[in-house]
């Protein structure tokens, strides 16, 4: 084995731990304060965001040593115990372990983990708790958007794409899924959870904020994955109740003037039905969806009978490039009569032009 | 002709496919037929048949069980000549070979096509998201790129190239002469590559490639097109191919060991691939059931998955979790190994803490299975469940920290060789802490709620897989390349390699921390304008990783080619791959090698831990009283038997 020549006078040499232990405690700091200034979360417009955001604080608090204790030893190592010109045939040391540190490196960072988990446990109980008088919304998901039903004490639910909250009215969602698995995320809420089809699942949020926030699906649910988002507009109570009466008026009264009300079933929905917007580009109608065939390309030439078996069958015929079982087969009933008949009526307008 | 096509080889296998396809054609007319089922022909039918059978006629073509077959038709035993064995053109690479070093060379260059299939599929993701909106690719590529991507990386580049390096070095490593079962181990490498180029086929499919993620999540799998079967059969495959290499470790570690090297002998990648064979053979059959299931429901009308026929959607993340949770061990236990041997050696000391180095292992395998529903916290299943799944998630990270302080403490006053492979394990040291750090705040549920599905889980994946597993297997493939090629690579650009991977790593996947949690989603093809210029970003740096691995790829090449040549053990390691030539001749050691003491006994005055000649065994005072190096009348006893 390798002589022992320059052996002795290297390891005699004294390793200054407490000036590594002073440039860790320094890394650790600055690494703690940047960790904290950087903005990480979208802004909050919950109550259950406060103790999440401050949680991620602890888990900063938490890892930011850990990783400097490792990055520093490493740094350290390689600079101070390189080997040196003339030391090819040293070796290091023979030591085998010690006890008392295995066990110190063993039991502290369980401690550590056990106590962040408790205080885990303990934010997510908060952030889960029941809230006195929660208002109950469906949520609905499907390929490729989102419906939400607010249940009436009289009468038919009132259904819209578009999410409305009242400010510090807490609010249970019921989530559930018409295809496949979808997942039910507003980042300013910090809170999802899947729709999954046969089960319903829930959780609970108060928003604290005006404003509109993203409303994001989170889990690839197929080819329109991407664009499903919408938005969760949080408003005084007194302008909840205003849209809730008018959303609960008979759907004759809405706005008539100059907008189509068939464009704007295309470009917006009714409720129940996905808007064909969010899937399909239509110039006429404003939209820019691209889960489905372009329809300033596809629909020009395209007669009546065409257009409503593509509606209600989609299926039937598809255009190259596209799959099938993509579009929802279930227009024919989420689209009055008179919606369908419009509807055709208004693209076969359009084909026309 | 007619004698090519008798012997097994390649135009055999190309016969056997023929057939196997013929034959899928033949049993779909039959059954559909017997049904009355119109049209008699069904396109998909023959082809999710086909994906089965035709790989079988290959591999019975290519002369993977003719030896079985002779033996099970009852005909007289055929003395074994060893003509399957070793290599001497380029040719006998491309032949049922049962040399596990010509395995372990089949298996390392296959994955790594693999892993620059994969890479060039990720630089296109990265093309298409350097902006928001749609560029070049549409949502159905898209999906595709990222799901193929993830498929190839996990289960035909990482899984097998760990296998591939252990086929290698381990029956050298415990003096053995070969595997246990050499035909078996033969057999689970020509799965490997038909189940890469099977999930690579599934972009001729139409309706295009699957793209489900890897994760395959019903029912979206189940309704998604046909490409859909080519990673559910796919994986059979890849998954057949790893459980019977594990099986053929367990049996080699646990039989097979030289005289003398009792458990606590062994070298730590032993180790490692012994506590990574439980957790192949206990859990990947889950991955290949789910998989399954799925075939079932999309072509043969089950409701497994299906809430509308009474099937249950939640069953398929369970057991599909069940085997890929376990299976981030499987990715990760054999780099702990391989980093173990290179610290020790690198540094010129033992290992820190053997035993416990062992013991966590082992404890790894355990705790894997116990924390499977962590993928499940937001996925709607029983609230109780988070709970335990949290504390065995972050409990997980001692036996993990243990390792890395373990490692700490053997580069404390070492001799630190600062090379490429060394380079690469100190890379990984850091990278992996932050993998950790990041898996530590994935634990915790509430974080967990409001980043799933995110970036963040991107970056985690990255940081463990690539700054964790990836790093080790360059270390290993630099380390151990000396021993496998017999050539030497070039250190400058080993460490040019290094630098630019650690520095573009980092600079591509660390912004995907921020992102996530800011909340852009993951598999999406576009996003909002405000991660417009981080992705601008990422991109452009991920493509200078690409070109990173291009020049570890010239540099494999051409020292293989022309590289000086490596002297049989360069790296003054004390285990016993080294003690043999490089390469190591065609039966490994003329006589079985003595295990006399621990496996890293560096800076002990006279310490041996192999004598390869059989007859004196010296018994120096300083190897045997220290440390791990105390042999166990057990291990002897089984050593003794052995011969």
């Amino acid at each position: 084995m390798p002589g022992r020549m320059s052996e002795d006078s290297r390891h005699e040499q004294r390793v200054p731990v407490l000036q590594i232990v002073v440039v860790g405690l320094i890394a650790s700091a600055l690494g703690i304060a940047a960790g904290l200034a950087i903005d990480w979360f979208p802004e909050s417009a919950s109550t259950q965001a406060g103790p999440v955001d401050h949680l991620y604080d602890v888990l900063i608090w938490s890892s930011v040593p850990i990783f400097v204790l490792v990055t520093v030893v490493v740094l350290f190592s390689a600079w101070k115990f390189r080997m040196r010109p003339g030391e090819e045939g040293l070796d290091g040391p023979p030591m085998h372990g010690n006890t008392r540190l295995e066990v110190i490196w063993t039991a502290v960072p369980a401690v550590i983990l056990v106590l962040l988990c408790s205080y885990a446990w303990i934010v997510l109980n908060d952030i889960e708790e029941a809230q006195a008088n929660e208002m109950r919304i469906n949520v609905v998901g499907q390929q490729f958007a989102w419906t939400f039903e607010y249940p009436q004490r009289d009468g038919k639910p009132i259904k819209s794409t578009q999410l409305y909250l009242p400010k510090d009215q807490p609010v249970r969602f019921h989530v559930k899924a018409l295809d496949v698995i979808h997942d039910f995320w507003v980042p300013a809420f910090r809170m999802k959870i899947d729709a999954v089809p046969g089960i319903e699942t829930r959780y609970r949020v108060t928003p604290d904020r005006l404003g509109t926030f993203p409303v994001v699906g989170a889990e690839l649910c197929g080819l329109g994955h991407a664009v499903m988002r919408s938005s969760a507009r949080v408003v005084t109570p007194a302008e909840f109740d205003t849209w809730r009466e008018e959303q609960g008026a008979p759907a004759t009264a809405t706005e008539g003037g100059e907008v189509d009300p068939a464009e704007q079933l295309f470009a917006e929905g009714n409720g129940a039905a996905t808007a064909c917007g969010s899937c399909h580009t239509l110039g006429d109608a404003d939209t820019q969806g691209q889960a489905g065939p372009d329809l300033d390309e596809t629909l020009p030439g395209k007669d009546a009978a065409y257009i409503r078996e593509s509606i209600v069958r989609p299926d039937a015929e598809i255009t190259p490039g596209f799959q099938r079982g993509i579009m929802p087969k279930n227009y024919g009933d989420t689209l009055s009569d008179e919606e369908l008949q419009a509807l055709v009526t208004y693209l076969g307008k359009v084909a026309g032009k | 002709m007619v004698a090519k096509l008798r012997a097994p080889g390649m135009i055999r296998a190309a016969l056997g496919t023929l057939v196997g396809i013929a034959l899928s054609y033949v049993i779909i007319i039959i059954m559909r037929s017997w049904y009355d089922l119109d049209p008699v022909i069904d396109g998909f039918a023959v082809l999710e048949l086909a994906l089965f059978l035709a790989p079988v006629g290959f591999l019975i073509g290519l002369g993977a069980f003719d030896y079985w077959f002779y033996w099970a038709s009852g005909r007289k035993t055929r003395p074994e000549d060893h003509s399957g064995h070793g290599a001497y053109s380029w040719r006998d690479y491309f032949r049922v070979n049962t040399d596990h070093k010509v395995i372990g060379i089949q298996y390392v260059v296959t994955s790594f096509f693999f892993f620059f299939v994969g890479g060039l599929f990720a630089m296109l993701m990265r093309a298409e998201l350097a902006q928001p909106g749609r560029q070049f690719v549409d949502p159905n590529t898209f999906n595709g790129l990222f799901s193929v991507h993830a498929s190839l990386l996990i289960f035909v580049f990482i899984i097998p190239v760990f296998a591939g390096l252990a086929n290698y070095v381990l029956p050298l490593m415990i003096g053995a002469p070969d595997m246990a079962f050499p035909r078996l181990n033969a057999l689970s490498f020509w799965m490997l590559p038909l189940g890469g180029i099977m999930m690579l086929l599934s972009f001729f499919a139409p309706g295009g490639s699957f793209a489900s993620g890897w994760t395959a999540y019903a029912p979206l799998s189940v309704t998604a097109p046909e490409g859909q079967v080519f990673f559910t059969i796919g994986v059979q495959f890849a998954g057949a191919s790893s459980i019977a290499t594990a099986l053929n470790f367990l049996v080699t570690i646990i039989t097979m060991r030289a005289p003398g090297m009792s458990f606590f002998r062994m070298p730590l990648l032993v180790w490692a691939n012994f506590s990574t064979s439980l957790l192949v053979v206990i859990a990947t059959p889950f991955v290949a059931v789910s998989q399954i299931m799925v075939l079932f429901d999309r072509s043969l009308g089950f409701n497994f998955f299906d809430a509308t026929g009474r099937g249950d959607v939640l069953m398929y993340q369970h057991i599909f979790w069940f085997y890929s949770h376990p299976a981030v061990y499987i990715m990760m236990l054999p780099g702990f190994g391989i980093i173990s041997e290179i610290l020790a050696v690198k540094s010129r000391k033992p290992i820190f803490g053997y035993r416990m180095m062992a013991f966590s292992l082992l404890a790894i395998v355990v705790l894997g299975f116990t924390v499977w529903a962590h993928h499940m916290f937001v996925s709607g299943m029983q609230d109780w469940i988070r709970i335990p799944m949290m504390i065995t998630t972050a409990i997980i990270a001692v036996p993990t920290g243990i390792k890395v302080f373990s490692w700490l403490a053997t580069l404390w006053r070492g001799v630190l060789h600062m090379d490429t492979p060394m380079l690469f394990a100190l890379g990984f040291i850091t990278m992996f802490t932050l993998g950790g750090i990041s898996g530590v705040m994935l634990a915790i549920i509430p974080v967990t709620i409001h980043v799933s599905d995110t970036y963040f889980i991107v970056a985690h994946i990255h940081y463990v897989l690539f700054g964790g597993s990836l790093m080790t297997i360059f270390a290993g493939v630099y380390y151990w390349f000396p021993k496998m090629t017999g050539r030497m690579y070039d250190e400058r650009l080993g460490k040019l390699h290094f630098w630019t991977t650690f520095i573009f790593f980092n600079a591509t996947f660390a912004p995907m921390h921020l992102i996530g949690i800011q909340g852009m989603p993951r598999r999406v093809a576009d996003y909002a304008e405000q991660w417009a210029g981080w992705n601008l970003a990422m991109s452009i740096m991920s493509f200078f990783l690409g070109i990173s691995a291009l020049i570890f790829a010239y540099n494999m090449i051409a020292s293989w080619r022309g590289g000086p040549r490596a002297e049989s053990n360069p790296w003054r390691a004390l285990t016993l791959e080294w003690q043999v030539s490089s390469p190591p001749p065609i039966f490994n050691f003329d006589t079985i090698p003595t295990v006399v003491g621990g496996p890293y006994e560096y800076g002990v005055p006279g310490a041996v831990h192999g004598v390869l000649k059989g007859a004196e065994v010296p018994e120096p005072a300083g190897a045997t009283a220290s440390g791990a190096g105390q042999g166990s009348p057990a291990g002897r006893r089984s050593a003794r038997d052995e011969e």
